[in-house]
């Protein structure tokens, strides 16, 4: 079964969504991306979707969850790429996806990563110097 | 109908053409109201073309069933006048007139050729009445149409030209509503400005409704869509130019505006997108 990889850049996971999502490839990528977060203990989590077309409820529901699983693991999530017509019937659907960062592309999505991570990371750097 | 033999209109029509043509337009130029510009010239074609037709469609396929395609001649130069006059700025009563003025020189015309047969001339004058009701009917309907498809083109026109996305900084977004707010519009506005977004990478966008009269339920519904969908491509939305009677409707209505940021003035709102971009606006010479 084919899958959605997920590379590691330092404490960062690049996850790019280039096929079209469907349900058990969704569902894969949840158990694939949990895993590797507590894995590798990454810090941020970038996920483009720059190549996905077409979402029903179940995929945006899925990329809500994914980046709240992500979050309840320690790790900033930022859902880069989306397309216009994507946005647009995520909002007719009723989705806002509340809660879930956005960046229009990969590079201010890492920027938004570094900069939520920056001070913090200092700080749970010292915190784990302590224990 | 023509229990008691064929309609004689037809043959009559056919032997009185001219007579009943500059009857008519003797007819046209006595109610024509003053300072027309159709000139003679033209109303003689048009009625000549008009009895041309008429005679060639009664010829060939009786009085019966105006609506078929041995009539399709005739409909199409009704059309004409009538698309013509709706351009010109003539009422549909006096379009309609066109038509209706022929009967005057057509019944003159029956009363004379049939003054010996009381029973054919009613049944003939009937048959001509119905006939030309029908085709005045009919250019009323075209007038109709033709004024309907001018609205709606400048309806398109409208929302084509009502929403502009213009660059206001590197990165910062302006999109000045000006109009009523309705789901038409709502989707070329989120569209336009979505697309915007992608093509200038712009993380700050502004969204000015100044111009937009009210805001009920469904527009700010709307407006919290449209920001929605620009947040998920990434770019923040703020709104401005929001009127004091604009924010007593919303806050009476009970709009929720969730967390998206407002203010009072365009400017307000650009001075929140500089900062937000970490840029600052200082004076060039200290004063």
């Amino acid at each position: 079964m084919e899958r959605i990889p997920i590379l590691r850049m330092g404490d960062l996971l690049l996850v790019t969504i280039q096929v079209d999502m469907h349900d058990r490839l969704a569902l894969a990528l949840q158990d694939d991306l949990t895993a590797r977060i507590s894995e590798t203990s990454a810090r941020g989590v970038l996920i483009d979707i720059s190549a996905l077309e077409i979402v029903d409820s179940f995929i945006g529901r899925m990329i809500a969850n994914i980046s709240s699983m992500a979050r309840v693991l320690d790790a900033e999530t930022v859902v880069v790429g989306m397309q216009p017509a994507v946005a647009i019937t995520l909002v007719e659907l009723g989705m806002s996806l509340a809660g879930v960062r956005t960046a229009l592309n990969v590079e201010k999505g890492m920027s938004l990563l570094r900069a939520a991570r920056g001070p913090r990371g200092e700080e749970s750097g010292d915190a784990r110097a302590e224990t | 109908m023509n229990t008691n033999g064929p309609s004689r209109l037809p043959e009559l029509l056919k032997q009185h053409e001219a007579e009943l043509l500059s009857e008519w337009i003797q007819e046209q130029k006595s109610s024509s109201r003053k300072g027309t510009q159709t000139s003679e010239k033209e109303v003689r074609a048009r009625c000549a073309g008009f009895l041309d037709r008429l005679n060639k469609a009664i010829q060939g396929n009786g009085l019966a069933d105006t609506g078929g395609a041995g009539w399709g001649d005739l409909r199409e130069v009704l059309a004409d006048v009538s698309r013509e006059r709706s351009r010109q700025g003539f009422s549909p009563a006096e379009t309609a007139t066109f038509v209706f003025s022929l009967k005057r020189p057509l019944f003159a015309l029956l009363r004379r050729e049939l003054n010996r047969d009381p029973e054919a001339l009613a049944r003939e004058t009937w048959a001509s009445t119905e006939l030309l009701d029908k085709l005045g009917l009919y250019t009323t309907e075209v007038y109709q149409k033709a004024r309907e498809e001018v609205i709606q083109r400048q309806q398109q026109e409208m929302l084509e030209l009502s929403t502009p996305v213009v660059k206001l900084w590197e990165g910062v977004l302006a999109l000045p509503l000006i109009g009523t707010l309705d789901s038409a519009r709502t989707q070329v506005v989120m569209e336009t400005l979505l697309q915007k977004v992608v093509e200038t990478s712009a993380q700050v966008a502004i969204i000015d409704i100044t111009g937009v009269p009210t805001v009920d339920t469904l527009v700010a519904q709307h407006l919290i869509k449209t920001v929605t969908a620009a947040r998920l491509m990434g770019a923040e939305c703020l709104i401005s130019g929001i009127r004091p009677a604009i924010a007593q409707t919303i806050v009476h209505l009970g709009v929720d505006l969730g967390d998206v940021t407002t203010k009072a003035t365009l400017a307000d709102a650009f001075a929140v997108a500089l900062q937000k971009s970490g840029l600052t606006i200082t004076r060039a010479r200290g004063q």
